[in-house]
């Protein structure tokens, strides 16, 4: 059984952990940007944002100042059991959120959407999200009694989009949704780029924009989608994205995109729903493991999408070798 | 080239104000206050005293909620700073400009060039951008201290209004001039001249939406 408690406190940790230190990939990512940029003011903004993450570091305070909408994804393994079943777990996470706003501090950015209502602790109706997934034991597992708690800190209020396309629409039509959404909210650097852009494709209207939102936020920076056609789109894209001319800030410069990472969804026949996602210059996520003994392992890689995540098949594959 | 850096008061003269180009990066010293969208509607609509003595004291106005608690024992507990987007302001600002003498307007993405030269030129007053965005951390850095907090009970945090004590704090950047010029108008227009070539080989979506069209007469299909 894993401890509430320890669930709590980790949760605590992690939100600070996402407010304050930008996880290595994408920094690895921004520093190669910083490298190759070639534009006077978008050169000076990399290298300032640069200087930003080390601050943060250095004093423990939140890298940026609008610390984005604070979520959990949670993702528990097939036999994991929580002290005090799902409704503790969701208490903990609340609480965990409402703490961590006080205590890092984070800025109170959750309000009701009319009367703007504000319990200057991010947490209200529908907030902080929490959203689960399951995991089967992996082969080198006997039991899979662990939980992964993962939060990140979305920005923004600019880069994100959705269309109905159709299969007539093609790749080209694809093209064109992708490029829009980054010159709309790249224009003023209003999607605080250069960002790791999320696309979601098919699905229904939903869950297309649940998977371009986990493509942004739940994958790392250099990550390749398993299916090696959409790898090679993904690549694809993000030179298609940093060829715009459009850098920080919408100054001139060659870097837009961090990352592009496509996440698809079987979708009705006559559509090809699609949503993008800009996981903006404060990508921030941070992700422990907690074991039933009471381990935690923390690090910054979601590792969401698994073979089992982009299952297809009714029976799950190695369950179906089983059978056999 | 590197941008010019200069240190600039958050009480400007006119001259120090006309020395200023697009693109030059600075950093304040003095106080700066924060007010958004509840201070412009309580200030300007509902006509409360606002807290403070305008533009003496401060001459800076921040479009910004910081990431910031008031402790049990009424002291403040400032960590990162950073903007929120300004065009969504335009509609109050010319009002508080007038009101409060601002000369400073410092936020994310600046406005049109068309709101400069109609209500910052004749204010003589600048805009100022944050940079990245953003640049919370190095940004609290510079706030030697919290002043005061107005109208927390009436607005919230976020929407408060925070007298900041700045001290060499940046970087921001210069995004428009005297003459009403925009920075972000001028990287756009040479931005433009590629985009017809990055679009080819892309078609416009099968099924339009209004806002594409405004006659809604019009079918989308």
């Amino acid at each position: 059984m894993i401890s509430i408690d320890l669930i709590q406190s980790t949760a605590e940790v992690l939100m600070d952990k996402a407010a304050i230190e930008i996880p290595d990939d994408y920094l690895t990512g921004l520093k190669h940007a910083a490298s190759t940029e070639d534009g006077d003011l978008s050169s000076f903004v990399l290298q300032a944002m640069l200087d930003n993450y080390k601050a943060a570091k250095e004093d423990r305070r939140a890298m940026c100042g609008d610390t984005g909408c604070p979520r959990w994804y949670v993702k528990m393994g097939n036999d994991a059991v929580i002290e005090g079943g799902p409704v503790a777990l969701e208490t903990a996470l609340r609480q965990a959120t409402a703490n961590a706003t006080n205590g890092v501090p984070l800025r109170p950015n959750r309000v009701h959407p009319l009367w703007r209502t504000d319990h200057d602790n991010n947490v209200g109706i529908g907030a902080p999200e929490i959203e689960y997934g399951f995991e089967p034991a992996a082969p080198d597992e006997d039991k899979a009694d662990w939980i992964d708690l993962i939060t990140v800190h979305k920005g923004g209020l600019f880069g994100t989009d959705y269309r109905m396309l159709f299969p007539s629409d093609g790749i080209e039509g694809i093209k064109r949704f992708y490029l829009d959404s980054l010159v709309a909210f790249g224009k003023r650097g209003l999607a605080c780029q250069p960002a790791i852009i999320g696309i979601g494709l098919g699905g229904s209207k939903d869950t297309c924009m649940v998977l371009g939102k986990r493509a942004a936020c739940l994958r790392t920076v250099g990550n390749m989608n398993s299916d090696p056609r959409i790898a090679e789109l993904e690549a694809e894209f993000k030179e298609l994205g940093n060829s715009i001319g459009m850098g920080a800030m919408g100054f001139v410069g060659k870097n837009m995109v961090i990352d592009c990472n496509i996440e698809v969804g079987y979708c009705h026949t006559g559509g090809m729903q699609m949503s993008v996602h800009a996981f903006c210059l404060s990508s921030r996520r941070s992700v422990a493991r907690l074991h039933a003994d009471g381990r935690i392992e923390y690090r910054t890689d979601p590792d969401w999408f698994t073979p089992y995540q982009r299952r297809e098949t009714v029976l799950w594959e190695p369950m179906l070798e089983a059978a056999e | 080239m590197k941008p010019r850096q200069i240190r600039l008061s958050t009480t400007p003269t006119d001259e120090a104000l006309a020395e200023l180009r697009l693109g030059d990066i600075v950093y304040l010293d003095g106080l700066m206050y924060t007010a958004r969208e509840g201070v412009y509607m309580r200030a300007l609509e509902d006509k409360a005293n606002i807290p403070m003595a305008l533009p003496s004291q401060s001459a800076a106005n921040f479009h910004c909620s910081p990431a910031a608690a008031i402790k049990p024992d009424g002291s403040f507990d400032l960590g990162a700073v950073t903007a929120t987007a300004s065009f969504r302001f335009a509609k109050w600002l010319p009002e508080w400009m007038a009101k409060t003498g601002a000369k400073l307007i410092v936020g994310k993405g600046g406005m049109t060039s068309k709101d400069y030269k109609k209500f910052f030129v004749p204010n003589g007053a600048l805009y100022l951008s944050t940079v990245g965005y953003g640049t919370g951390a190095l940004l609290g850095r510079g706030v030697e201290k919290v002043e005061a907090v107005h109208w927390n009970e009436e607005l919230g945090l976020a929407q408060a209004m925070w007298v900041l004590k700045c001290n060499n704090m940046g970087p921001f950047i210069v995004a428009s001039d005297m003459q009403g010029n925009c920075l972000f108008e001028r990287e756009n227009a040479k931005i433009a001249a590629n985009l017809d070539k990055i679009y080819e080989g892309t078609r416009p979506a099968t099924l339009k939406r209004y806002g594409e069209t405004d006659d809604r007469s019009d079918e989308l299909i």
